[in-house]
């Protein structure tokens, strides 16, 4: 018996397609759905219900979270609903800043290490150095001799998530290079910058791209603990590890100010690392997790 | 096998330089002018002039780091611009606490990951191996401080098992020692453990798909025969690279950790070097982590001829 394709393929097809992939990749979608809804918040805080999120009111100080003031009241009366939802913008910034800013950096490194072997005993030590400093710890020392701001803290971030795209990228590089369709693009004349161009490049952007999103994740986790210690964003910008690091000393009478933030924060960094995962099994079942 | 230590050794002296290198241009490279920033906001032109001289920014830098190094080679990492106590001296007294809960945490780590990675590998597909793995996704997602306060809320403050905060040395008794490391190590630990276990799920699972393993388990030995002495040990060298890859996130969770449960060690030396911005401090707490985590990696390199006889060096 013959069987027409298309009466099997039909019933798939005529079903929604977003249905479809919830269906498959449900943890995909669910960390889709909540860093939309994160970065709406961010995006809209100011028409969600929020107060001025550095309005002292000493009257209202240490509410218990009520009709009033959804998240409660911190220690100088201030919302600390709205200081989190302004908190979002914060570590969306710091995470999305550091992705793009390393990705580049550490993808330039990589493509010119790659390909020179000089540049690439040089660098590659620099970056063995820089990889061997703990990652929080080479942020605070940046963070300890500059400005609190919040470019700083991207900076600082920034620095210490490099060396690792630079190594991946490498990597990459110097396998592409012994494949055959490189050597025939070589070996055809192609100029060596429009190799890089057609033939490397576009073969990086897979797995740096799934690097880019856990250091998205991992930065907004930096941004909170150098924040939480007082070596991150400055404390006139509510960010979620600054409101942390206030609710401390209140922590075993007033735990909100901390769980508040710090679920937030948690839920995004969970669903950034949900759509990594997602992103590294479609690009690369085999790439693996890189930290 | 020791001229491979030897030469393995002398491999770390230009990964060292280039951190040691590092940490001291930082105060060149950083934006602005450093001495007016550690000297704060309220200081005179006068406080940043002493500031200036004690970190001698006034000296040519390649005179400067050199007597830096130097100092540094004999032991000596210079003096704290708070209390003008030696920074080995400062670190020295606050060693025992940090080293406690980081060994605790490591041994503690691996005893439960490796086990759960494994028995992951096992069962895959199943519950048990679903369960794990939504724990390492958790691990990674939920940041230890956060965590931290969540443990002691439920631990400390609800059931009051166990102490809200502070360390007990272990020459003070030993069950207090350990009750108070028990919160802080799970917080710290976590997205230590995750990883160790993730990556015994995968190294395991493709031993698992070997021919010799279905050798083994076809001249029936028994399953817990066949999991450790044939699969777990041809597993076993991406499980010790994760453990020695991993230690930079033991390393940067002790600070947070100790500031959450209050613990008196180098994390907290850092923090307050933080707040006073006490740059020599802080020089001294990252090139003695950086040398440990060196150290670390190099043992563990050296670690892969006794697990793999193999290996050949």
């Amino acid at each position: 018996m013959a069987i027409v394709p298309a009466e099997i393929a039909a019933p798939i097809a005529r079903r929604h397609w977003l249905r479809e992939a919830v269906r498959r990749h449900p943890t995909v979608a669910a960390g889709g759905v909540i860093l939309v809804l994160i970065a709406a918040a961010a995006v809209l805080a100011p028409y969600l219900g929020t107060t001025d999120p550095i309005a002292v009111s000493p009257v209202k100080r240490l509410r218990f979270p009520s009709p009033a003031s959804w998240f409660g009241t911190d220690a100088y009366g201030r919302d600390v609903y709205s200081r989190t939802l302004y908190g979002a913008r914060v570590s969306l910034q710091v995470g999305l800043g550091v992705a793009i800013l390393s990705t580049a950096v550490g993808l330039a490194i990589g493509l010119i290490t790659g390909f020179s072997r000089i540049v690439d005993a040089l660098l590659m030590r620099v970056m063995d150095g820089l990889m061997s400093v703990p990652p929080v710890l080479l942020a605070i020392a940046l963070m300890a001799l500059t400005k609190a701001s919040l470019g700083n803290v991207v900076l600082a971030i920034t620095l210490s998530e490099v060396p690792r795209v630079a190594r991946l990228v490498r990597g990459v590089v110097l396998s592409l290079r012994e494949q055959p369709f490189v050597e025939a693009a070589m070996a055809a004349g192609t100029p060596f910058f429009r190799t890089l161009w057609r033939h490397i490049l576009p073969n990086t952007v897979a797995p740096v791209l799934v690097q880019a999103t856990y250091i998205c994740a991992s930065a907004m986790i930096t941004e909170a603990v150098l924040s939480f210690i007082g070596a991150g964003t400055p404390p006139q910008i509510p960010s979620w590890g600054n409101i942390m690091a206030e609710g401390r000393s209140y922590f075993q009478i007033r735990p909100y100010l901390i769980i508040f933030p710090g679920v937030f924060l948690s839920l995004t960094v969970l669903a950034v690392n949900l759509v990594g995962d997602g992103l590294r099994d479609a690009l690369d079942p085999r790439l693996a997790r890189r930290m | 096998m020791l001229a491979y230590i030897i030469r393995r050794l002398l491999a770390t002296i230009p990964v060292m330089g280039v951190v040691a290198l590092f940490v001291f241009s930082l105060l060149y490279i950083a934006p602005g002018d450093p001495a007016a920033v550690i000297a704060g906001d309220l200081a005179t032109s006068e406080d940043i002039a002493r500031i200036h001289a004690k970190l001698g920014l006034d000296e040519p830098f390649l005179f400067r780091f050199g007597n830096w190094l130097w100092g540094v080679l004999h032991g000596d990492l210079g003096v704290s611009i708070f209390t003008n106590l030696p920074v080995t001296q400062l670190i020295g007294q606050r060693l025992e606490p940090t080293a406690a809960l980081t060994i605790f945490t490591l041994l503690v780590s691996i005893a439960f990951a490796i086990p759960l990675g494994v028995v992951a590998a096992w069962k895959v597909g199943t519950w048990i191996d679903r369960g794990v793995m939504v724990i390492a996704v958790l691990g990674f997602s939920l940041p230890s401080f956060v965590l931290a306060y969540i443990l002691i809320l439920g631990f400390s403050i609800e059931l009051d098992w166990l102490p809200v905060q502070g360390y007990v040395s272990i020459r003070d008794g030993f069950l207090p020692f350990i009750a108070h490391l028990i919160l802080p190590s799970i917080a710290l630990g976590l997205i230590y453990g995750a990883l160790i276990a993730r990556i015994t799920r995968a190294s395991m699972l493709e031993v698992l798909s070997q021919d010799y393993i279905r050798t083994a388990q076809a001249k029936g030995l028994a399953q817990d025969e066949v999991l450790v002495r044939h699969a777990l040990r041809n597993a076993a060298i991406p499980i010790a690279t994760v453990i020695g890859i991993g230690l930079g996130l033991l390393i940067s969770g002790v600070i947070v950790t100790e500031t959450v449960f209050a613990i008196p060690g180098i994390g907290r030396l850092t923090v307050d070097a933080i707040l006073r911005r006490d740059y020599p401090i802080i020089q001294g707490v990252i090139l003695m982590f950086s040398a440990a985590y060196v150290l670390v990696n190099l043992a563990v390199d050296i670690s892969y001829t006794l697990l793999d006889p193999r290996v050949r060096y």
